[in-house]
């Protein structure tokens, strides 16, 4: 079936072909943990690694991309291609499989990563896996993929001549490769209907610096506990004292407490600080997937038996009131002193 | 105008998910269910945009006729019609699902005229395939953009925003168009008096699913990797602070 790419004898080698994510040539990291995935993958399907970039802007990706392992990048041009647009990426994507054949295409499980590799299922008619974590390629191309956010993983199965899958974010880390070879950029010609720019970014505001919840060394989280938006004061005290940041349960969002941009979980941010202080909040599993990667977590709580404080490295059983005061006073006075 | 939003029946589960003996399926035994939270703020958008614009909303599922309870849930906060696609399965892969809620579109547009948007959450709180509404736009070849923080209406465009790393993007989409809508978009409103007694006077349609089975199967169902560890008890009351300082000054980030 799938075969593609002539290598140097003139053989033809089947390819795992990685869909490079950048942001107007800036490169998403993310598509670092795609290649290093799709070099194990292509290990064990005897099979080359190849790479897509989609605009001129990411034709300088090229050397990156063949550090982490691609034989060679094709390199799709257009002028709708400028900025992101979920359905010209998509239909280079379905217009690169049908031209080039690969066995597997691999992109990075980010919103970008998801939303382009679904726009290119839906116009080529074959299945989507997203968030792989693993795979066992050989017989019925069984994945690992990650359900409810991580908190559940499923076996499953991928039928179709050209697998489309994407590597869940931060599932491998992005290491290069051992004997890359030299970059090498082949132009992939594409054909893009005009009225594919009806999706295309038309305006964009830049994010101010800053640190963010995603990256913060130290985040104060506050759930219900807290009690009102007035109360959280004394957290943005404690994480300013620390340089992080506050972050929240769904409960205070659905609340009107916070901002949702402070949501930790599920369907709000992953948080991976030093410390994760987790205060009057339970610890319901949809919150837990997005604190778990903290490397430290102190749980304040006034019940011993919360999910949150039985899984935390470190618990307080406090009224979380008169704990964050205290903590951010002792911190104050060693410094004082 | 004319919004559908469609939304998934899905378990609640609380501190852990529990899978049943085969494998197979979450263990619902004692548990409610729900919709995603994305899902909740697509019903939220919809009934904001009737409310602005005129029209109505219709709130649309595929899933067990106990899904019913989903949809008078999203009538009791602001849509107006309900339509169920019943199966016996748990569930079905995206491609199926897509493809029915496809056909039920059509047989809605032609009865009724055309959606003017079609909503959809980011992604499915269980499943979390991240496609059924990409497959469900391109199949009906309308404009879609998933992520949606920000939608407004105006003369036949929808304005989408939406945040990526670099900062908030703006979208113009020509309607008909359909939407994925992410968490944060709006605050959703709890069911008042007079919206549950509508919820339970709605008429809900059922219309028969139909679609062939996907390329992506489910083998079977796996707890995560339990990252153990215990619980070192710091104390009981504000006096543990020096102990919380201690084990600050220990990791170093003070
Ligand atoms: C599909 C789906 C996605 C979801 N996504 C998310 C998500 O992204 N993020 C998220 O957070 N939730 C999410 N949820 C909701 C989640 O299930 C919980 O409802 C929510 O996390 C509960 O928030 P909480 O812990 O603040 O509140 P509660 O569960 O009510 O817990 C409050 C805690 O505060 C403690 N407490 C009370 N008073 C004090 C005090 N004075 N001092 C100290 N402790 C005190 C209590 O003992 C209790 O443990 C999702 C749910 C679903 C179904
Ligand atoms: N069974 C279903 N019934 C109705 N809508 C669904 C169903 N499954 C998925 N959807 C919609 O499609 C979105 C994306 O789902 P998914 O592709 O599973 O992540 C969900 O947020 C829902 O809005």
């Amino acid at each position: 079936m799938s075969a593609s790419t002539p290598d140097a004898g003139g053989d033809v080698v089947s390819a795992v072909l990685v869909v490079i994510e950048h942001d107007r040539g800036v490169l998403a990291t993310a598509s670092l943990e795609a290649l290093t995935a799709a070099r194990a993958l292509a290990g064990q399907l005897g099979a080359e690694v190849e790479a897509l970039t989609i605009g001129e802007a990411a034709d300088a990706l090229v050397d990156d991309v063949a550090r982490y392992g691609a034989a060679r990048t094709h390199q799709a041009h257009d002028p709708l291609l400028g900025d992101y647009g979920p359905e010209a990426w998509g239909e280079v994507v379905a217009q690169a499989v049908r031209a080039l054949a690969p066995t597997v295409v691999l992109a990075c499980g980010t919103d970008r990563g998801n939303e382009v590799m679904a726009q290119a299922a839906a116009r080529l008619d074959v299945p989507f896996a997203a968030n792989a974590t693993e795979f066992r390629p050989n017989g019925t191309f069984e994945m690992t993929r990650v359900r409810w956010g991580g908190s559940l993983l499923e076996i499953a199965t991928l039928d179709g001549e050209t697998k489309l899958v994407t590597v869940a974010h931060h599932a491998v880390d992005a290491v290069p490769g051992d004997a890359p070879g030299a970059p090498e950029g082949v132009a992939l010609a594409v054909d893009l209907d005009p009225s594919l720019a009806r999706t295309v970014v038309v305006d964009r505001i830049e994010r101010e610096a800053g640190v963010t919840l995603a990256t913060a060394p130290v985040v104060v989280g506050g759930g219900r506990g807290v009690g009102s938006a007035e109360a959280f004061a004394p957290l943005q005290e404690l994480a300013l004292e620390l340089g992080g940041v506050v972050g929240c349960s769904r409960a205070v969002t659905n609340n009107g407490w916070r901002n949702h941009t402070d949501q930790v979980g599920q369907t709000g941010t992953r948080i991976a600080p030093d410390v994760y202080f987790a205060c009057g909040i339970s610890g319901a599993i949809q919150h837990w997937v997005g604190a778990m990667a903290s490397k430290n977590i102190i749980a304040i709580n006034t019940d011993q038996q919360a999910n949150m404080v039985t899984k935390a490295g470190y618990a307080v059983i406090a009224d979380l009131h008169e704990m964050i005061p205290a903590i951010t006073a002792e911190i104050r006075r060693r410094r004082a002193g | 105008m004319r919004v559908l939003v469609c939304v998934k029946r899905v378990p609640a589960p609380g501190s852990k998910i529990n899978i049943t003996a085969d494998g197979q399926q979450v263990d619902t035994a004692s548990l409610g269910f729900t919709m995603s939270p994305h899902e909740e703020c697509a019903v939220e958008a919809g009934a904001q945009l009737v409310e602005q614009h005129g029209g109505e909303a219709t709130v649309l599922t595929l899933g067990s006729v106990a899904a019913e309870e989903q949809v008078r849930y999203a009538v009791s906060v602001g849509m107006q019609n309900g339509v169920v696609l019943p199966i016996t399965d748990d569930e079905w892969d995206p491609q199926r699902t897509a493809e029915a809620i496809t056909a039920a579109v059509r047989e809605l547009e032609t009865a009724d005229g055309p959606f003017d948007l079609i909503l959809f959450g980011n992604e499915s709180a269980d499943s979390g395939g991240f496609q059924v509404g990409v497959r469900v736009a391109y199949a009906l070849g309308r404009a879609m953009v998933n992520g949606a923080k920000g939608l407004t209406v105006t003369d036949g465009t929808a304005h989408v925003e939406r945040e990526a790393d670099a900062g908030r993007e703006t979208y113009e989409l020509p309607m008909p168009a359909v939407v994925g809508v992410k968490e944060g978009i709006n605050l959703p409103r709890y069911p008042t008096m007079k919206g549950r007694l509508a919820s339970k006077k709605a008429h809900v349609t059922t219309i028969e699913p139909a679609g062939s089975v996907g390329g992506l199967a489910k083998v079977s169902l796996q707890p995560p990797p339990e990252r153990k560890s215990e619980t070192i008890l710091l104390g009981t009351g504000p006096d543990a602070a020096a102990a919380v300082v201690d084990v600050l000054e220990e990791i170093g980030v003070l």
